[in-house]
């Protein structure tokens, strides 16, 4: 018989296959991992070694780098997680009873709000940042960390309500509807039977809460000016001003020291991630 | 699956005998004051922080308000300067670009990684999160800040061509034909998220139909083009109108690699940074939000023809 078996032919595709993958895998993860390695080496081999071989650990530019600006760069991180803490637990708190109301009870005009609801999870967010910032600025809230958490509380991230009313509708109305017929009322239904059961939402919507606010440099870039204001971002970004753009090394640390959370959440919290991403198409 | 088709579905979701319209106002009754309780976060936040404002920078784009004086009408004034600015252009030139050759790069590579990795093969998870990762971070001023080393005069790419015995001394951030190009090449490195919404797409294909095509004697060309496409358009045109959005509002990576000014010779100046720059550098706040809404005229426009143009390729089962 001329020729491989069919199973030999199967085969050799999917080995095809897993090669042509793992060499997308490397050209995707080569810059991460170079980046890492480059911050474990003095900025002038950074600029001459394309390869991910390290000879010493030189830990220089992590202590260079913590101490470079006005602030030890800790206080920095500080300043970003009141953000992310104060943001997740507001779009948590705010988006999860607007998602209750849509996804459950009936009241006047109520498809009239769900449709604007969808409509401001596709509105740009320049269109409104510059009255935005006019009211912020005459109530003297620049430069404080207000402007970017009390929105939150506001439920103004529609997508984690759409995202939201999507998971409450998939719990079984039985468990209200007994619950109802015990007396309860609207909101202990919502606090002792929605919100145990919509963890997994709650999970989701926490996680990209925390990947979106860590990484925002634009809210923070307009409502803070004061450095010791600065978020992990605007640090960041003042090295490269501080430096000139020059000191490679250490400002690739502190990129890292940056990445690590959302590295952490990567890992704990891809399940979320994933599915997040898959049922309502976020970033 | 998403919100567009739950858009679409309240606007086909219209039709009630009166008997069905006078129960379900009985039954609206109910709940109405709870309901307007618990919506009472979001409807503030809407009001304070999305309608009023968009009222306002509306009104404010007939005015040369520049946050000290008060805000003065001046009709068309910055409409007719956005028609003589010449940087204004130069900034829609290079956010088109980026739109119109990043999107669709970044969906061809998403899709095709997608279909590489279905259906329950080895390594699947491993895969898919090393492609997604990139996608994560992709939008931090850490990486941008390494994409900045990547494509400077030293950076990574030179070395690596370098390495292969290659000149290589433009730096690809500093050069005017190039830069904008490195940061269409950003956008497409974070294809992930755009691919793990084909994978999920891909799996809801049910299997039948790759069976009935294989048992009518259907090439894996043929299966691709008759079955996946059309079954998988739907999901096509919802991750083209969201990466659309998304990439005509671009701001951190364009910023941090040019530091700041959209440079060289504007070659990066994306609307958003022009808008940023005249808003919050030169506090021309009239104009800035006159940009604001062309913003919004541009994306509405946009969506609208890619929802108009859904009609002739996008493919419902249902």
């Amino acid at each position: 018989m001329a020729g491989p078996r069919p199973d030999a032919v199967s085969r050799l595709r999917s080995v095809g296959k897993h090669a042509l993958l793992i060499a997308a895998s490397l050209v995707m993860i080569y810059p991460l991992v170079w980046m890492l390695v480059s911050s474990l080496r003095p900025t002038d081999v950074i600029f001459r070694t394309p390869g991910l071989w390290l000879n010493e650990l030189y830990l220089d530019n992590y202590i260079e780098g913590w101490t470079a600006l006005a602030r030890p760069f800790d206080w920095y991180i500080v300043n970003s997680g009141i953000v992310v803490v104060g943001a997740v637990v507001g779009n948590l708190l705010s988006c999860s009873l607007a998602a209750y109301a849509f996804a459950r009870l009936k009241f006047r005009l109520r498809t009239l709000w769900f449709a604007i609801m969808l409509m401001t999870i596709m509105l740009p967010f320049h269109v409104v940042i510059v009255p935005q910032y006019i009211v912020f600025n005459t109530f003297g809230m620049v430069n404080t960390f207000l402007p970017l958490v009390l929105p939150k509380f506001l439920a103004t991230d529609a997508f984690f309500v759409f995202l939201m009313v999507q998971f409450i509708r998939g719990i079984p109305r039985e468990l209200d509807e007994a619950a109802r017929i015990d007396g309860c009322g609207h909101f202990r239904i919502f606090f002792r039977i929605i919100i145990p059961l919509m963890v997994p939402a709650l999970a989701t919507a926490a996680i990209f809460t925390f990947i979106w606010t860590w990484s925002d440099f634009f809210t923070s870039l307009i409502y803070l000016t004061a450095p010791d204001m600065y978020t992990v971002p605007l640090a960041l970004r003042s090295f490269l001003d501080a430096t000139s753009g020059s000191n490679w090394g250490a400002m690739f640390a502190m990129s890292i020291v940056s990445l690590v959370p959302l590295f952490l959440v990567f890992l704990f919290g891809q399940k979320y991630l994933i599915q997040g991403i898959a049922t309502t198409g976020g970033k | 699956m998403s919100a567009l088709s739950e858009l679409s579905k309240l606007r086909t979701g219209g039709h009630q005998t009166p008997e069905q319209r006078a129960a379900r106002r009985k039954e609206t009754s109910r709940d109405n004051r709870a309901g307007y309780a618990f919506l009472a976060p979001w409807l503030v936040g809407l009001f304070a922080f999305t309608i009023g404002p968009m009222l306002a920078s509306l009104y404010l784009s007939f005015t040369d308000y520049n946050l000290i004086q008060s805000p003065n009408f001046t009709g068309f004034d910055n409409i007719v300067r956005m028609l003589g600015d010449d940087r204004l252009h130069q900034s829609l030139r290079v956010t088109f670009t980026y739109v119109l050759v990043g999107v669709p790069l970044q969906l061809i590579v998403a899709l095709g990684i997608a279909l590489l990795l279905n259906k329950g093969m080895r390594g699947l998870p491993f895969y898919r999160s090393v492609f997604y990762l990139p996608s994560m971070l992709g939008g931090s001023v850490a990486v941008s800040l390494l994409w900045r080393q990547i494509f400077g005069t030293d950076g990574l790419i030179n070395q690596l061509l370098r390495a292969l015995g290659v000149d290589a001394t433009i730096g690809y951030v500093s050069h005017p034909d190039y830069a904008l190009w490195t940061l269409i090449l950003l956008h497409v490195w974070t294809f992930g998220s755009p691919m793990v919404i084909f994978l999920a797409g891909l799996r809801q294909i049910p299997t039948m139909y790759y069976e009935a095509a294989a048992l009518d004697g259907a090439n894996s060309r043929k299966i691709f083009l008759r079955v996946t496409l059309p079954l998988l358009s739907p999901i096509i045109f919802f991750n083209l109108v969201l990466q659309v959005i998304g990439a005509f509002q671009s701001f951190t990576q364009a910023f941090i690699v040019s530091g700041g000014s959209g440079g060289p010779s504007d070659s990066t100046l994306f609307y958003t940074l022009y808008l940023y720059e005249r808003g919050f550098t030169n506090f021309q706040m009239g104009y800035a939000s006159a940009m604001a809404w062309l913003l919004l005229v541009i994306i509405a426009a946009f969506t609208a023809i890619n929802f108009f143009a859904a009609k002739y390729w996008v493919f419902y089962d249902d």
